[in-house]
């Protein structure tokens, strides 16, 4: 049932079970699949009554879909975890560095180390941030770091997602099934809770909160785009589950320097707005214009220091995909440590030697626009035909520096329950970080996403992936 | 402290799914009649159509009065914007943006009341299965109600919700018999004759309160007992006066907690005032259709001040 040549997180071959499944492994075995299959039709039931849908846009009868959940968990063995926290903790800590550098000294431009115009002519770089200090110092109060792994020691960072990074509630939410559905399994084993993250969350906004507050509790409140947002669930349940105002542009002005929030007994000033409206639409004074989504003048008010905005205006420079491939260096140049995390090797095609590589090995790297995202403008190799090769190659030596290379990676793969039983399928991982001015809480587990398809490596819900409980064994 | 917004969607929420539930108990009373009926009249069903509001949405979509077409486009219709289904799903809609002001009893009792309705009325509904949409929709929406009262604290959240239900209750009740005040106005009537008894059944059924009425007034059905039972008497729980008095108690539970009143305290005191001043005698004798619509009219603008003096809109 497994493909040699993936690694497979459950089985090294049919019959050896890997340590961290080995518990788990006997249970099912032992288990009537029958039962196992209602379970989970009503882990469907129970995901449409709390409402964890998303909105697909313009689709008027189905706009509400569910993300499909599989009831097989994956684990992470204690050790394992160990290893990842370290690296994702470092890496975090050098990204702070590094926003902090770069809208103010630019140290790691001066010392050559990364090209300027790298920043310069980037989008995702606001020169409105240059000098500006966010409180308590945290540019990133909240990542999710896109992880995939290839072999029992190999994981690879594929992303760093700084902006406003989404999927928590499922993580929360997929816990709450588990325990609901299986609750001897978790007698059997010691999984880590991950149901602290709201209240973590809570006090790490909360923490970063401006110190000029006239509040006696900083008063916390999440910005959301509205109901049609297709991340609203999850803006509705972590203002629910960190007792925060859930805020709309339109309840939102500028009073006495201050954003405030329109209450049934007139306007109160909040201290930390944990926005998940994009910087392009936070003030349409400063940025987009034409923005509903925002709050005119907010920006001042963040200047002054007046509130704190999680996370801050402008940290997209820090995982945009031209600067993913200085990541070891950033690391390296603020922590003055080896990268824990490796990179996926990325070839730059505006460097003459890197292109002349990509154009001879085309078919099997996959290419990326530097500034596309959501799989648009690329090409994968080994899936691409003649003809799609050939025109890619056009486009490709027309504008290298647009482009940058990378192999196409053997994502592990862990089962989930198929109509024939257990059937390996590749998974990537995103746990949550969560930044204070004195801590850094890395939520054991996090966000397993996996292709339900068989053999396809795209693990995005828009494109038929669903999601694993992630669960992190404790000593 | 709370949202101007989430007071207003609290609000909302509430007068939607109390809308959905009045409309429901009026094609009851409706199909009451339509069965009890010696002769095929139609006119009940125009007089239905015409208490819900929605005379002339209907009127510009057909020529004539069926029980299939009214059921219809009171239950479904994507043309009528007081459908059940529309209200139940504009209530969704209020739920989902408050939720964080909802336990998860209420958020999660009125999601699966929205599946279900959704679920029934996908398809056309027949007189034969009428009785069961209208059981799933007087079922789910108590199941809210339930939910309500059994897990939400009693602070302002509690009271935006329940001014929502009753100040849509009070509307629908003064509706309801404005639309058949000339029922209760023969001066025949006066003397003693008992009315049509087919006619006071609708009036009586579309509140559900023709048992209680029977057993209060030991089956003597006259137009000034049903007028007393249905605006003054504050025992049944649809009446003008036993709405206004939840409506002050919510007003008044505001204004211990927020330590302020407004304008809507004061309409609503006035309101409260000329309720009792009255008797069902004196409202006869100055015309029960002026009254009813000064109510109706007093009603509307209470609903305007609320709005204003809560901050629901920016």
């Amino acid at each position: 049932m497994k493909n040699p040549n993936y690694f497979d997180e459950m089985l090294v071959d049919e019959n050896h079970v890997r340590d961290p499944y080995k518990v788990y492994y006997d249970w099912f075995s032992n288990d009537d699949i029958k039962r196992l299959r209602r379970k989970s039709e009503d882990a469907e039931a129970f995901f449409r009554r709390i409402g964890i849908t998303f909105n697909v846009y313009g689709q008027d009868e189905a706009d509400e879909r569910l993300i499909p959940f599989d009831i097989v968990p994956r684990i992470i063995s204690a050790q394992e975890w160990a290893r990842l926290e370290r690296g994702i903790e470092q890496r975090v800590r050098a990204i702070n560095a590094f926003l902090h550098d770069i809208y103010h000294r630019q140290e790691i431009l001066r010392a050559g180390r990364i090209p300027k115009e790298l920043i310069s002519g980037n989008e995702a770089f606001l020169p409105e941030m240059i000098g500006v200090n966010p409180p308590g110092g945290v540019y990133t109060h909240i990542v999710g770091v896109d992880l995939v792994r290839t072999g029992p020691d190999e994981f690879f960072v594929l992303e760093d997602n700084c902006r406003t990074p989404s999927g928590v509630s499922y993580m929360l939410e997929n816990r709450e099934t588990m325990l609901q559905m299986f609750p001897e399994l978790f007698t059997k084993l010691k999984v880590r809770p991950v149901s602290a993250y709201p209240q973590l969350l809570r006090r790490s906004l909360s923490d970063t909160a401006p110190t000029t507050s006239l509040n006696n509790k900083p008063v916390v409140a999440v910005l959301t785009p509205g109901i049609h947002n297709s991340a609203y669930f999850e803006h509705a349940f972590l203002a629910d589950q960190m007792g925060a105002e859930l805020v709309e542009s339109h309840d939102l002005r500028i009073e006495n320097g201050r954003v405030a929030m329109r209450t049934t007994q007139g306007y109160q000033s909040i201290d930390v707005l944990y926005r998940r409206v994009d910087d392009e639409y936070l003030d349409p004074l400063t940025f987009n214009p034409d923005s509903l989504l925002g709050v005119p003048g907010i920006m001042d008010v963040y200047r002054a220091g007046n509130i704190t905005l999680a996370n801050a205006p402008g940290t997209g420079i820090a995982d945009d995909k031209a600067l993913y491939s200085y990541m070891p260096d950033i690391v390296e140049f603020y922590t003055g440590e080896q990268a824990i995390l490796k990179n996926v090797p990325t070839w730059r095609c505006s460097e003459a030697d890197s292109l002349s590589y990509v154009l001879e090995n085309l078919k099997e790297l996959v290419v990326k626009e530097v500034h596309g995202s959501g799989g648009y403008g690329m090409l994968v190799g080994p899936a691409a035909s003649k003809r799609e090769l050939a025109a890619f190659e056009t486009k490709l030596r027309a504008n290298p520096a647009n482009y940058i290379a990378q192999p196409t990676l053997a994502l592990s793969t862990v089962p989930i329950l198929s109509k024939a039983g257990l059937a390996p399928r590749h998974v990537d991982l995103r746990p949550f970080v969560l930044v204070s001015p004195n801590r850094i809480d890395i939520t054991p587990g996090g966000l397993t996403r996996v292709a339900l398809k068989k053999g396809s490596l795209v693990v995005n819900s828009s494109q038929g992936g669903g999601t694993k409980d992630t669960w992190v064994l404790g000593d | 402290m709370m949202l101007g917004k989430t007071a207003g969607g609290l609000y909302w929420m509430f007068r939607n799914l109390e809308r959905a539930e009045n409309t429901a108990r009026l094609l009851e009373a409706g199909w009451r009649m339509a069965l009890t009926r010696a002769n095929s009249g139609s006119n009940e069903w125009q007089s239905i159509v015409t208490t819900a509001g929605m005379r002339p949405t209907y009127e510009q979509k057909y020529d004539d009065y069926t029980a299939h077409q009214v059921i219809n486009f009171l239950l479904r219709d994507k043309d009528n914007p007081s459908s059940v289904m529309a209200t139940i799903d504009l209530a969704r809609s209020n739920a989902r943006m408050v939720r964080t002001a909802l336990s998860s009893e209420v958020w999660e009792a009125t999601n699966e009341c929205w599946m279900a309705l959704k679920a029934e009325l996908a398809r056309p509904v027949n007189e034969s299965t009428l009785h069961d949409v209208l059981a799933t929709i007087r079922y789910r929406t108590s199941v809210v109600r339930g939910a309500l009262h059994g897990t939400m604290l009693r602070n302002d959240i509690f009271s935006f919700s329940r001014l929502g239900t009753f100040v849509e209750r009070a509307d629908n009740t003064a509706r309801i018999l404005d639309v058949k005040y000339y029922v209760l106005l023969p001066s025949a009537a006066f003397v003693g004759t008992s009315i049509d008894n087919a006619q006071w059944e609708v009036i009586l059924r579309s509140v559900s309160a023709e048992r209680s009425y029977r057993w209060l007034h030991a089956g003597e059905t006259t137009p000034l007992g049903i007028a007393d039972f249905m605006i003054f008497d504050e025992r049944q729980p649809r009446s003008l006066a036993f709405c206004y008095r939840k409506i002050g108690q919510q007003l008044q539970q505001l204004e211990l907690e927020y330590r302020s009143d407004h304008e809507s305290h004061a309409l609503a005191q006035s309101i409260c005032n000329r309720m009792s001043e009255n008797t069902v005698d004196t409202i006869f004798q100055d015309g029960l259709h002026e009254f009813l619509g000064d109510f109706i009219k007093d009603t509307t603008q209470l609903s305007r001040l609320i709005e204003t003096d809560f901050r629901f809109y920016g």
